[in-house]
């Protein structure tokens, strides 16, 4: 992987680590955007980790853009090596599937779909495979999800399915863009699921919505009290189907106050996610379900 | 002392200078999409540069002041009127306790910013008052004001009403504007003819054109250089595996229409982008009407850094013009 470098204007560097997605990629941004924030560089004002890239902005006033650039080429070079272990935790999260709100949502939007017959989930079980729904769902609520991004808007995650590549669900994004996705819609574009944080314009499927905020500005939410947004890159995420009368009986519990994710410490390795996929996710979910 | 909305206009938010530090979480630096205006604004009434203010798109609010204040309205050419009577803009006057802020029809420019003595002191979130309305943070309740909405002022230390500043001190774009822009980040997924085209022909403001930021239109759509998709980036040729957008970065979904990011700017997505819009030349993307002209200027990063010396030299005579 040779990572590529660009000016974004003068007050921001640019950098792919690599074109193609993979979790290689997120984790030699992550530890070079770490290394850049423990350097404590002056005039880096914002430290934005990506997919597979990452950009600093800066304040030209202060470090020349030719400094800054050469100083995050000579910090890539050490930090290349940094092991690609993470102290992190994993969290369940409800999903219904095939809800009645996206449903009226992508029915208003048939027009901007690829394919105007089916739903969004049918669509995606169809050319990626699946027998039926039932068999997608199965497979996109089966293994974990990595969080590689934070962002699009506030609080808002990308996740990366935790299989090898040929298992891997691909999705195209709508062939334009909707006006409206209604808050909480678990989506999917490209190899990445994400959860929309806020109501507004989008343009992935739409598959289910969770009722678990995880963007509170008004800090109500009992578990956002300390910070409005839930979500960090490196998060793993295990979605968990569930009915109409559940999705009702956890907005009513979010609402009073009772609601609080599923959530565990773990430590994830790379590369022993590599030498043994299925195994290393399998005690991901026993960390999970250890009561 | 506060300041009670009679009318909010179409779309009139509390702004101050954003809140940097939270983009890797997708909330946006916010703030005047007119720093340099909104700076100005502030002085003019003697409140520190950074202070927040209004921010009225096309059209003006109607405000009513329980207390005497001082206010100056720069950016745009929006003219204030006080109990009916026309006011200057980009030049301070008094208000009496009572009095009634209104705005006549828009002259030029896209936003007014309207700077009162003390400052709007609604209560800050993440460190700034800024509204950005798609996160619902800042400003009151985290949206556009509505009527019957009592601003709470700061405390002033007084100002001096008819206070100005001169004509070239106020910067406005050109018809067609001028808008400068370092080519970068995705620039070498486009042909050499293609990208020279992008910068000879004259473009449209769209009719998208937010604080998240402005489309154009009416330039030929881009010429791709083949590829096979990476992977998880998607199979049109503009999209990439998503990433960080730069404020001002110029994104072409489709390769069709170029969208400039502005102060509200989404995080990151799967478009391509081209280049950016240098930081000199975002202030006047805040006030381009829809159906502007405009064209983009090549630069390189000696031109946009020179640009950027001029834009602080600007700003350090209107300080030095109204220097206390």
């Amino acid at each position: 992987m040779t990572s590529r470098y660009s000016f974004g204007g003068d007050e921001h560097i640019f950098v792919e680590v690599s074109e193609d997605m993979s979790l290689e990629a997120f984790f030699k941004s992550l530890s070079i955007t770490n290394s850049v924030r423990e350097a404590q560089i002056r005039g880096v004002t914002e430290i934005c980790p990506a997919n597979a890239s990452f950009q600093i902005k800066f304040d030209p006033d202060v470090i020349h853009p030719d400094d800054l650039m050469t100083e995050l080429k000579r910090i890539e070079e050490t930090a290349e090596h940094a092991e690609a272990v993470l102290a992190t935790r994993i969290i369940e999260i409800p999903v219904h599937y095939q809800d009645p709100w996206t449903n009226e949502t992508l029915m208003r939007f048939r027009e901007r779909h690829q394919d105007p017959e089916s739903t969004d989930i049918e669509y995606a079980a169809r050319i990626n495979g699946f027998a039926d729904v039932s068999e997608f769902i199965a497979a996109h609520s089966g293994s974990p999800w990595f969080v590689s991004m934070v962002g699009f808007v506030a609080g808002l995650p990308f996740l990366y399915q935790m299989v090898d590549r040929p298992r891997q669900i691909q999705v195209p994004k709508y062939l334009r863009p909707r006006t409206d996705t209604p808050k909480l819609t678990v989506g999917y574009g490209g190899c990445f699921s994400c959860i929309y944080s806020v109501r507004g314009a989008g343009g992935y499927q739409m598959f289910g919505i969770t009722p678990m905020p995880i963007y509170d500005p008004a800090q109500k939410v009992s578990y956002l009290k300390d910070f409005m947004v839930f979500f960090k890159p490196g998060d793993i995420v295990k979605w968990k189907p569930i009915s109409r009368e559940e999705y009702d009986r956890d907005v009513a519990d979010v609402e009073a106050g009772r609601f609080m994710p599923r959530m565990k410490d773990v430590v994830f390795s790379l590369e022993a996610f590599n030498r043994d996929i299925d195994g290393t996710n399998a005690k991901l979910l026993e960390a999970l379900n250890v009561r | 002392m506060s300041v009670k909305v009679l009318s909010p206009g179409l779309m009139t938010t509390i702004q101050d200078m954003g809140r940097p530090g939270y983009y890797h979480l997708g909330i946006p630096i916010g703030g005047a999409m007119d720093r340099m205006a909104l700076r100005t604004a502030n002085l003019l009434v003697g409140n520190d540069e950074g202070a927040a203010g209004l921010e009225a798109v096309f059209t003006g609010p109607e405000l009513e002041f329980t207390g005497d204040a001082v206010v100056a309205v720069t950016g745009a050419d929006l003219p204030p009127k006080l109990d009916g009577e026309t006011m200057e803009c980009w030049t301070s006057f008094a208000v009496k306790s009572g009095q009634v802020l209104s705005f006549d029809y828009l002259r030029s420019g896209a936003r007014a910013y309207i700077a009162i003595s003390g400052g709007i002191d609604t209560p800050p979130a993440l460190g700034s008052r800024s509204t950005y309305a798609i996160g619902a943070l800042g400003g009151v309740d985290g949206r556009a004001l509505q009527a019957d909405d009592v601003l709470p002022l700061g405390p002033s230390a007084g100002s001096a009403a008819g206070r100005s500043v001169p004509q070239d001190l106020r910067r406005t774009p050109g018809n067609p504007a001028e808008l400068r822009v370092l080519p970068g980040l995705y620039w070498h997924r486009i042909t050499e003819d293609s990208g020279q085209r992008f910068f000879d022909e004259t473009w449209k403001v769209a009719g998208e054109a937010d604080r998240m930021g402005y489309r154009f239109q009416g330039g030929t759509p881009l010429d791709f250089i083949g590829r096979e998709p990476p992977f998880g980036a998607g199979s049109d040729p503009s999209n990439i595996t998503d990433a960080c957008y730069p404020y001002g970065s110029i994104q072409v979904p489709g390769g069709t229409e170029p969208i400039v990011l502005h102060r509200d700017a989404v995080s990151g997505g799967g478009y391509f982008m081209i280049g950016t819009v240098i930081s000199a030349d975002m202030d006047l993307i805040g006030q381009l009407q829809p159906n502007t002209p405009a064209r983009f200027v090549r630069t390189d990063m000696h031109g946009a850094l020179a640009a950027r010396q001029d834009r602080a030299r600007m700003l350090a005579s209107v300080r030095e013009v109204l220097a206390p």
